[in-house]
């Protein structure tokens, strides 16, 4: 079979597919969207009868995957580092109910922030719920990982993690295939009350997790994802950790080095004591956090130098790259000519023709007498109204906090605070905190900028389908302080004046301006006239 | 077997990079490292990918390092193009070896100089994208890219609208930088012929008047 050309993402997808999965869940998040959207596209998870809908948010699509692999099928969860934080609940808790279908959690980190708030490192999250984590270095092993991952999972009757970062997540290589493995029949947990999580059953269940682990560490030990071999130079040892292998190799030769390359967690304890024993120092190169860097020199430092992130032999934050690595190696690296002063930094925008644009200009002018400091924003396109000419919001923290955030600064006096939020972030994690406010009657006004899609990530779809409105309703907003608005610049002074009245009311409203996103619409334009030339 | 993802409109203009580029990579023998600059919308990823799904058909090794997300709303984006007959370790070409920069934007290419190999080529449109309150003078940038020792600076937007099509910019930055990456250029013609056929005479005759003009602007130049 010949080989595809595949970005990270993609080659987990296809392994997935390939690896006999029911269904994928995913909420969207740069840099893990393009695997979903790749098994929705993929003819052959049409044919096999694939679930790859997107979910409302990572807890729902976390537990959606949870409930698969109780009924006795495959699973596989997608989601961004950030994403795991709203699925912590369900995820820590799927280690101690165990699986019965595999279950394989992608987590694609974003190191050096490229598109996020935030660079943690999902490996901690894997240690804390003590299941395996497997980390490809490249695109072939991304497939290769996926495609047996679930058997690993269903070997240790634990979830598996999947950690990648943003690099291999958006570089694209050739990957070759191995035979699509047959999907799993439907079948109950021979313990029906294997996920009936009652404190007397969770000790038992945590005790099998506890005694689990030494098994781990031996399939960690046994992997052919980690490998030791031996150099010529036994003064540095190193172990490379995913993508860090790549970069190490880039600078060095085969055999130039004793190199642990680790790519399947637990840490191998076998290997990484021959490679302490047999070298005077050991360089720590990993993307993330100094986790194995931490965990190998423990809090007292006791033994041979341990060289990596700790001791400033490597930047402390950012990802990896070749130039890194060799300055970590000693090696003398061309810096290059410097990038001139004339270049100007040129940050993302919001396009031209957003309904945000206007949202936010209106906005402005109907807040000018209360002064500035009280607009609560979200994640998605409508942060960038943060950056000149807008200058609009003052916070961006996690997904649905706007409208929390300014329901607690309105609860200190803050009168009037404004919420800005999106239709998909509202329906991911908006309407929880929404509750929240129509519960207390808080003098917030929420703006809820509908686009109709999930924008920042590309136009996926998005949960509200429409419905923003009677869901407002239906959480108890009155419904003579919701406004649905066309955010044109010809209804400009009228837009002002809702804002400006809602403003003023002491209880929550919500206005909805409806426009759809300006990409979309040009897709959407685009294969209209592509099916009406057809006819 | 070839599975193309077209979740995006993307995706066709990829294919067509592939069907333009895929028969004459071929004749890419040695290590070919590649930063294609430019800014989010400007096509240099349709460019870049569709490279890289001929060189994985003709057997080569490739990796392509691409920017997705925040970055696509009209902010600076780039992508690192690796080709080699031989295994490539990094995704990212490291910092003072490419062998070229091909940019689609004046300032754009500049951003990228820390990578450019002491003998490495910048081959840049001169054609500014102003999307930003302070965007320099273009004398400034041009005074910049003047001091590279190795430089191709074209105004393909003018050279494009020269050969009767504006939108055939990047076929005329794709011909200045055909010298540079030892495609031959009878197969690069053919290249354009399949791919524009389906359009006409006319669309072919454009696309290929635009990329020998930007070929013969690089060896003119270089």
């Amino acid at each position: 079979m010949d080989k595809l050309l595949l970005l990270g993402d993609e080659a987990i997808a296809q392994g997935a597919i390939d690896g006999g999965l029911s269904g994928v869940y995913a909420y969207p998040g740069t840099p893990s969207t393009e695997i979903m959207e790749y098994v929705q596209a993929s003819k052959q998870a049409a044919e096999l009868g694939i679930h790859r809908e997107w979910s409302a948010n990572e807890k729902t699509a976390m537990e959606s995957a949870i409930g698969m692999s109780y009924a006795g099928k495959r699973a596989l969860v997608c989601f961004k580092h950030v994403g795991l934080n709203v699925a912590a609940d369900a995820f820590i808790n799927a280690s101690i109910t165990g699986v019965n279908g595999g279950l394989v959690v992608l987590c694609a980190d974003d190191p050096s922030m490229h598109s996020s708030q935030n660079e943690q490192d999902s490996r901690f999250y894997a240690k804390f719920a003590m299941i395996p984590i497997l980390e490809p270095s490249n695109q072939q092993e991304a497939y290769d990982m996926t495609y047996s991952a679930f058997e690993l999972s269903e070997r240790l009757n634990v979830p598996v993690m999947l950690r990648i970062t943003t690099r291999l997540a958006h570089s694209r290589s050739g990957v070759g295939r191995k035979e699509v493995k047959a999907q799993n029949g439907m079948r109950l947990p021979s313990d029906p009350r294997q996920f009936v999580l009652l404190p007397a059953i969770a000790r038992v269940n945590y005790k099998k997790l506890l005694n689990t682990q030494p098994l781990m560490d031996t399939l960690a030990e046994e992997s052919k994802f980690n490998t030791l071999s031996k150099g010529k130079n036994n003064k540095l040892g190193i172990i490379a950790a995913g993508i860090a292998y790549n970069y190490l190799m880039e600078n060095i030769a085969e055999g130039d080095y004793s190199v642990l390359k680790l790519s399947q967690y637990p840490i191998p304890p076998k290997q990484v004591r021959e490679l302490y024993e047999q070298c005077d120092e050991l360089l720590i190169l990993e993307d993330g956090y100094p986790i194995i860097e931490e965990m190998i020199k423990g809090f007292l430092n006791l033994g041979k130098p341990i060289h990596g992130r700790l001791d400033g032999t490597v930047p402390r934050d950012g990802e990896l790259n070749p130039a890194i690595v060799a300055k970590a190696l000693g090696l003398e690296v061309y810096e290059g000519m410097p990038i001139p002063e004339v270049v100007k930094k040129r940050p993302p925008s919001l396009c031209l023709g957003c309904g945000h644009r206007d949202v936010y200009i209106a906005l402005n002018e109907a807040l000018e007498e209360y002064g500035t400091g009280r607009v609560f924003a979200d994640i998605g396109c409508y942060t960038l109204g943060a950056l000149a000419p807008f200058n609009a919001i003052n916070s961006c923290v996690d997904m649905g906090a706007s409208i929390t955030m300014a329901k607690g600064a309105a609860d200190a006096g803050l009168v009037p605070a404004v919420a800005v939020i999106g239709d998909s972030t509202f329906t991911h994690s908006g309407m929880t905190g929404l509750l929240d406010a129509v519960n207390e009657n808080s003098p917030i006004t929420v703006i809820i900028s509908d686009n109709s899609t999930t924008g920042m990530t590309g136009g996926q779809t998005s949960s509200a389908f429409g419905r923003i409105v009677e869901i407002c309703k239906g959480i108890g907003v009155d419904p003579e302080h919701i406004h649905v608005m066309n955010p044109l610049k010809k209804f400009h002074e009228e837009n002002v004046q809702i804002m400006k009245k809602e403003l003023s009311y002491q209880g929550v409203s919500v206005l909805i301006p409806q426009r759809e996103c300006i990409q979309t619409f040009a897709r959407r334009k685009k294969a209209e006239k592509k099916s009406a030339g057809k006819n | 077997m070839y599975t193309n993802i077209c979740t995006q409109e993307e995706g066709r203009e990829k294919i067509r990079w592939q069907k333009l580029i895929g028969s004459q990579i071929k004749s890419i023998n040695m290590k070919t490292d590649i930063i294609l600059a430019g800014v989010g919308g400007q096509g240099i990823l349709s460019i870049a990918a569709g490279i890289g799904l001929a060189a994985v058909k003709t057997g080569l090794y490739i990796k392509q390092a691409e920017v997705h997300g925040m970055s696509q709303r009209g902010g600076d984006v780039q992508s690192h193009l690796r080709i080699s007959d031989k295994p490539i370790s990094s995704d990212l070409i490291p910092q003072g070896k490419a062998h070229l920069i091909l940019s689609v934007e004046p300032m754009e290419g500049l951003r990228y100089l820390p990578f450019l190999s002491k003998d490495g080529w910048l081959v840049t449109n001169i054609t500014p994208f102003n999307n930003i309150t302070d965007y320099p003078e273009v004398d400034a940038i041009l005074k910049e890219i003047k001091k590279i020792p190795n430089h191709i600076a074209l105004d393909a937007d003018a050279i494009a609208k020269e050969a009767g099509s504006s939108r055939s910019s990047n076929i005329v930055m794709l011909g200045a930088a055909s010298p540079f990456i030892d495609i031959e250029f009878d197969k690069l013609e053919d290249g354009i012929r399949q791919l524009f056929g389906r359009k006409g005479e006319e669309v072919v005759e454009v696309n290929l008047k635009a990329l020998r003009a930007g070929r013969e602007f690089s060896q003119k130049n270089r």
